[in-house]
């Protein structure tokens, strides 16, 4: 089965619907029309440019072009990640946190796939490698800004808390597990309700790509399947790395809370 | 001499348990003092002068230069939490974070003295039955009285720690903290608004200004 080529006038008939909802949400006064017109424009240009890049890549397959792509990537979420926090750790520190986790459970987990689960030659394919770790980055990206959204969020709200529980001769560790344990779940319970979800209710993005695009349905789902996993494993070790890694900075080695590492955004994404 | 004063502490003396010595901290100090054992010292000064972060500065949970002394041992010999555990500070409006008022003593249920604890403060067993959320500030500071002291500190200091309480728990709060200061040898700051109060129970009295302490004449 050949794929259906998509026209732009096909394109254009679905834009519609997203300039219908923009309007609804003017007359509803959501606030969101512009959001919705900027953020479809900025897809639209982000989705187009990555396919004429991915069709150079895949023309010349080179580690290094892989590499350079992929670090791209990463500190476009890390952007992201830090875009999405109201309460925001300060500096640079804020960034390579948020980054570093990603970086530490992403390119570790793809990696390993490429090399040992999917073993295709080289390993750094593009076809396979770029796909792969835009898929994991995509979603860790989502677990680590709710769980640092939520770290921040909580411990400005309950520092009293966190201090009355020094005071009372407890380590950092102790003062903040609760917070730390609930932002580490916050932060994983998206990727574990989709695997929940997973072909009763929805039929994730790629297979439904795979199959549109002719693959035999059991080879996509198997194919799913290793990215539920993989993204399952990813997220997770990225958002506890992340906690881990914030925590450790927001206490100083006499245990004492640091707030003033933490700045209020003016505005933040949600 | 500065040298002699460095490697020997001259608080090192058998009967003071907890020295200062060029405390500064926010905007406040230099401040110097010592707290015999089984002495209870008042603290008064007007509001918003700092005696809070004193004590906050004295259980290292805020920044300051200036030395700190437990039975003669600095306090960076010490991790922060057993520092913390050894000098105690009981806020005037104590936290509370899980649901159950049981839930957090959960260290100290099963010792003996615990219950005893409890009657002299004026509960009843069934109170770590009850919900954080229904107790009064009053009973809220003196559950926060027995949490604060399971550690067994040697240095307690206390914020205000009647302000919430009729005469009737005044009494027993009181008669609670002098028990604990003879049966432990501890040592006691108390922060109070109250002169008659102070007079009552504290052996003697400091006066906190912006830059110094001042030995209150009674």
């Amino acid at each position: 089965m050949d794929v259906i080529a998509l026209s732009v006038l096909d394109l254009g008939i679905a834009a519609i619907f997203v300039c219908a909802l923009s309007l609804v949400s003017l007359f509803l006064s959501l606030g969101l029309e512009w959001k919705i017109l900027i953020f479809s424009c900025r897809m639209t240009a982000q989705l187009l440019f990555i396919g004429v890049v991915l069709r150079y890549l895949f023309a010349d397959s080179s580690l290094i072009m892989v590499v350079f792509m992929s670090m791209i990537m990463l500190f476009a979420a890390g952007r992201e990640v830090l875009a999405r926090q109201n309460i925001r750790l300060k500096g640079v520190i804020g960034y390579v946190i948020g980054t570093g986790a990603m970086f530490i459970s992403s390119f570790s987990v793809s990696f390993l796939a490429l090399l040992v689960i999917i073993g295709v030659d080289p390993w750094y394919t593009p076809q396979y490698a770029i796909p792969l770790l835009g898929m994991l980055l995509g979603n860790t990206m989502t677990g680590v800004s709710l769980a640092l959204d939520r770290l921040t969020d909580q411990f400005h709200k309950e520092r009293f808390i966190v201090e009355q529980r020094l005071l009372l001769g407890q380590t950092w560790q102790e003062a903040s597990s609760d917070i730390r344990k609930d932002s580490m779940r916050t932060g994983m319970v998206p990727i574990i309700n989709s695997m929940a979800a997973a072909g009763l209710v929805s039929i994730p993005g790629m297979m439904t790509g795979q199959i549109l695009g002719g693959t035999p349905p059991i080879e996509a789902v198997k194919y799913q399947i290793l990215i539920m996993f993989l993204i399952a494993s990813g997220t997770g070790f990225g958002v506890i790395s992340a906690i881990w890694m914030a925590g450790f900075h927001l206490f100083d080695k006499r245990h004492r809370l640091c707030l003033e590492y933490l700045t209020v955004a003016k505005t933040a994404k949600r | 001499m500065v040298q002699l004063s460095l490697s020997i502490s001259p608080l090192q003396n058998d009967c003071c348990r907890f020295g200062v010595e060029g405390l500064e901290f926010l905007i406040n100090g230099p401040y110097s003092f010592v707290l015999k054992e089984e002495e209870c010292v008042g603290l008064s000064g007007r509001s918003g002068i700092g005696k809070t972060q004193l004590l906050r500065a004295m259980t290292d949970l805020i920044p300051y230069t200036g030395q700190l002394f437990l039975d003669g041992v600095c306090s960076t010999v010490f991790n922060a939490p057993a520092w913390r555990s050894r000098v105690t500070m009981i806020p005037a409006e104590p936290l509370w974070w899980y649901n159950n008022v049981g839930d957090h003593f959960q260290a100290m249920v099963h010792a003996e003295s615990f219950k005893e604890k409890l009657g002299a403060v004026g509960f009843s067993e069934d109170v770590l039955q009850w919900q954080v959320s229904r107790l009064s500030t009053g009973e809220k500071q003196r559950l926060a009285l027995i949490r604060g002291l399971c550690n067994t500190p040697s240095v307690v200091l206390l914020d205000e720690p009647c302000s919430s309480l009729d005469s009737y728990h005044t009494t027993l709060v009181e008669a609670f903290i002098s028990e604990y200061l003879h049966r432990n040898r501890a040592s006691v700051l108390w922060v109070s608004h109250d002169p008659e109060q102070l007079q009552r129970m504290t052996d003697r009295e400091l006066c906190m200004e912006k830059t110094v302490l001042v030995e209150k004449n009674r």
